[in-house]
C-alpha cells in the first residue's frame, strides 16, 4: 500500500492536544465536519480550510503531548489527512491514532530532513508506504519501523470499534 | 532479576506471574474512569455493540468537566450520562459537584495500592500516589474497556526518580515537580513508567505525592508510582475497608534510568508559557503582571493547598485588577475548608469561590481568559490557548502559596 499526498511540515516539538483540537470543543458532541473545521485552529488558523484529502503531516518529537482527548486524530483523519510523520508521539495520542486506523509514522531521520528543508519542502509530494515503513521525499527515502503486534491487529480491523465489534461477536 | 513496580501491577492484573518489560499483556482493571467525556463513551460503546457493560461495579463516572454545564448542549451530555447510567445500573456514578475525578476516586475508596486503575483522562497518572498504577487511555479505548473488561498493555521500562535532601522552607511538592519537569522535559519519561523514591517522597503527606503523580502526565509517563508506606496507609484508613496487598518494588529490580534529584537545591519555581517544562525559579522571572490567579484543580485544589494560600492571604486584600478564582477539588475538600474558616479567609481577602470542578483549566467555562491577559495558576498544564483563549495570553504554572502571594502583588512573587 503506497500513498502520495502533500505534506504539512510543523516545525515545532511537543505540538500539544490543545492546539490541535481546542479543550474548549472537547466536550461538545460535534459532527465529522465540526471536527475537522476546527483541526489545529490554534496552532495554524488557515490549516482547516487549506487542508486536502490525501496531505500528510510532519512535525517534531512528542507529538499530541497533553490530553486523552481523542478529538486530537479524529479532527485530523476527518480533515483527509491520512498520516503524521513525527520524531516521537506522546503515548496516549499514538494509542488513539491506531485506536482510530490513522497512522501515526515513528521516523526521526523523515522529521528532522523534512524540518531543515521545511522552506523547499512544505506543501511538496511525498509518497508513505506503511507496511514496507519507508517514506520518500523526491530521491530521498527513509525508513521506520512497522506497525507491529497487537496495534496491527487492531489497525488492520479498521480501528478498535470494529475490532471490539468483533470480538463482542 | 526482580521487579519494577509497573511489572509486579500488570503480572497481577493479567493473571500472570510475573512480567517484563516489553510483554504484552491483557490487564483488567480495579476501575475505570471517565467524566463528561462519558457522553461521547457511551456513543462509541453502542457502535462498537455494546449492550451491556462487563462489569457494572467496576466503572467510574464523575462529572466534573463543565459543571454546572455552562450550557444547553453541556447539559444534556450530562442528561445522556445519567440516563445510561441507570440503565447499566453503573454503581459508583458522582454527581457534578462531588469534586473533580482524581480527588473523588480516591476519596471514595476506590483506589487500593497494588491495582491498575484505567482512566479516559491524561492525568490518571495521579492515583499512582496511593501505589497503584494509574494508565490514561482515550475514549474509544474506555469504550471497548466498558465491553470488554481488558485492554492490551506493553510493559514499560522504568524510570526511577530519587527526591533526596530536604526541602526548604516555602517550597512545596509543587515546586518539586515543576523542578523535575524542567530537568528530565516533557517527553522526558514517554512510553514509560516512572517511580518516585528518596526521603523528600516519603516524608511527603498524600496530597503532596497526588500533585507530583499528577504533574507526571506531563513528562509523558504512561504511569506515576509511590510505594505504598505508612502514610498510604493511614490515609486509606480514613476512606475504605477493603482489603489490598501492596506492590514494592524488588531490591534488584532493574530501572532503564536513576535520575537522583537533591531538593534541597530548589525554591519556588514557575513554568512560563506554553510549555510546561519551560520552568525557572520564581526568583529568575522577571517582572510578569497577571490579571488571574487560579487555585484549585486536580493538581493543587486539597485542603493542604488551600491551607497553603490562605495563610499567604489572611488578613489581606489582593491586588485591584486581579481575579483570584478558587475551585477546590471536591465537596469534602470545600467542606474541611469551610469548617476549618478557609473559605472565609479567602472570601475576605477578594477570591471568588466556586464549585468544586475543573473550571477554566481546560478552557470550557468558569472564567476563561481574555485576550491579552496573564494568568498564574495551580493547575497541570500552560499550553497556548488552554484556558480558551489563545490571543497574546500567558499561563504560569505554580504551587499555591505563589499563587495566593502574585494575587496579592498583581504580578507573579513567591511567598518566602
Amino acid at each position: 500500500m503506497q500513498f502520495r499526498g502533500r505534506i504539512w511540515i510543523l516545525d515545532e516539538d511537543d505540538i500539544n492536544t490543545d492546539v490541535i483540537y481546542p479543550g474548549k470543543y472537547t466536550y461538545e458532541l460535534f459532527s465529522e465536519e465540526e471536527m475537522a473545521s476546527h483541526a489545529l485552529e490554534d496552532f495554524d488558523s488557515s490549516f482547516a480550510e487549506n487542508v486536502r484529502e490525501g496531505d500528510m503531516i510532519v512535525a517534531g518529537g512528542n507529538f499530541g503531548c497533553g490530553s486523552s482527548r481523542e478529538q486530537a486524530v479524529t479532527c485530523l483523519k476527518y480533515a483527509g489527512v491520512k498520516a503524521v510523520i513525527a520524531a516521537s508521539f506522546a503515548r496516549i495520542y499514538y494509542r488513539n491514532a491506531i485506536n482510530q486506523a490513522f497512522y501515526p509514522i515513528e521516523c526521526p531521520d523523515a522529521s528532522r530532513y523534512a524540518r531543515e528543508h521545511a522552506k523547499e519542502l512544505e506543501k511538496s509530494e511525498i509518497s508513505l508506504n506503511p507496511q514496507n515503513g519507508t517514506v520518500a521525499f523526491g530521491e530521498k527515502v527513509f525508513n521506520f519501523s512497522p506497525l507491529t503486534d497487537k496495534a496491527l491487529e487492531i489497525f488492520d480491523a479498521g480501528g478498535l470499534v470494529a475490532y471490539t465489534k468483533k470480538k463482542i461477536g | 532479576m526482580g521487579s519494577t513496580m509497573i511489572e509486579e501491577i500488570l503480572a497481577r492484573s493479567s493473571g500472570g506471574e510475573s512480567a517484563s518489560v516489553g510483554d504484552i499483556l491483557f490487564v483488567r482493571p480495579h476501575r475505570i474512569l471517565s467524566h463528561d467525556n462519558s457522553a461521547a463513551i457511551l456513543g462509541i460503546f453502542k457502535k462498537l455493540g455494546g449492550k451491556k457493560v462487563w462489569d457494572q461495579d467496576r466503572i467510574f463516572i464523575a462529572l466534573d468537566h463543565a459543571v454546572p454545564p455552562p450550557d444547553a448542549k453541556k447539559a444534556k451530555s450530562h442528561t445522556m450520562i445519567r440516563e445510561f447510567v441507570r440503565e447499566q445500573g453503573i454503581r459508583y456514578f458522582y454527581e457534578g459537584g462531588t469534586g473533580i475525578c482524581h480527588q473523588v476516586l480516591p476519596e471514595h475508596g476506590h483506589v487500593l495500592p497494588g491495582v491498575v486503575i484505567f482512566g479516559s483522562d491524561s492525568h490518571t497518572t495521579t492515583h499512582g500516589a496511593f501505589g497503584a498504577a494509574g494508565i490514561p487511555i482515550g475514549r474509544t479505548e474506555t469504550a471497548s474497556v466498558w465491553a470488554l473488561g481488558e485492554t492490551w498493555l506493553r510493559v514499560p521500562p522504568t524510570i526511577k526518580i530519587e527526591l533526596n535532601g530536604e526541602m526548604l522552607e516555602g517550597v512545596t511538592p509543587k515546586d518539586i515537580i515543576l523542578y523535575v519537569i524542567g530537568n528530565i522535559t516533557a517527553d522526558g519519561a514517554t512510553y514509560r513508567a516512572v517511580e518516585f523514591h528518596g526521603p523528600v517522597t516519603s516524608k511527603m503527606d498524600m496530597s503532596g505525592r497526588m500533585t507530583i503523580c499528577n504533574m507526571a502526565a506531563e513528562m509523558g509517563a504512561k504511569a506515576a508510582m509511590i510505594p505504598f508506606d505508612s502514610t498510604t496507609g493511614e490515609w486509606l484508613e480514613k476512606v475504605t475497608d477493603a482489603e489490598y496487598q501492596p506492590v514494592l518494588p524488588d531490591d534488584n529490580a532493574e530501572y532503564e534510568r536513576v535520575l537522583a534529584i537533591d531538593c534541597s537545591e530548589i525554591t519556588p519555581q514557575v513554568a512560563r508559557p506554553h510549555k510546561v517544562d519551560n520552568v525557572v525559579p520564581v526568583s529568575e522571572l522577571g517582572e510578569t503582571r497577571i490579571d488571574v490567579a487560579l487555585l484549585g484543580t486536580c493538581t493543587n485544589g486539597r485542603i493542604e493547598d488551600l491551607r497553603q494560600a490562605a495563610a499567604v492571604l489572611e488578613g489581606k486584600k489582593i491586588s485591584e485588577g486581579v481575579r483570584l478564582l478558587v475551585y477546590p477539588a471536591s465537596k469534602r475538600v470545600l467542606k474541611e475548608a469551610v469548617d476549618e474558616g478557609i473559605i472565609s479567609i479567602l472570601l475576605e481577602s477578594g477570591a471568588q469561590v466556586a464549585i468544586p470542578a475543573c473550571g477554566p483549566c481546560l478552557g470550557a467555562y468558569g472564567g476563561v481568559l481574555a485576550p491579552g491577559e496573564n494568568c498564574v495558576s495551580t493547575a497541570n498544564r500552560n499550553f497556548k490557548g488552554r484556558m480558551g483563549c489563545k490571543e497574546d495570553t500567558g499561563i504560569y504554572l505554580a504551587s499555591p502559596a505563589t499563587v495566593a502571594a502574585s494575587a496579592l502583588e498583581g504580578k507573579i512573587v513567591s511567598y518566602f
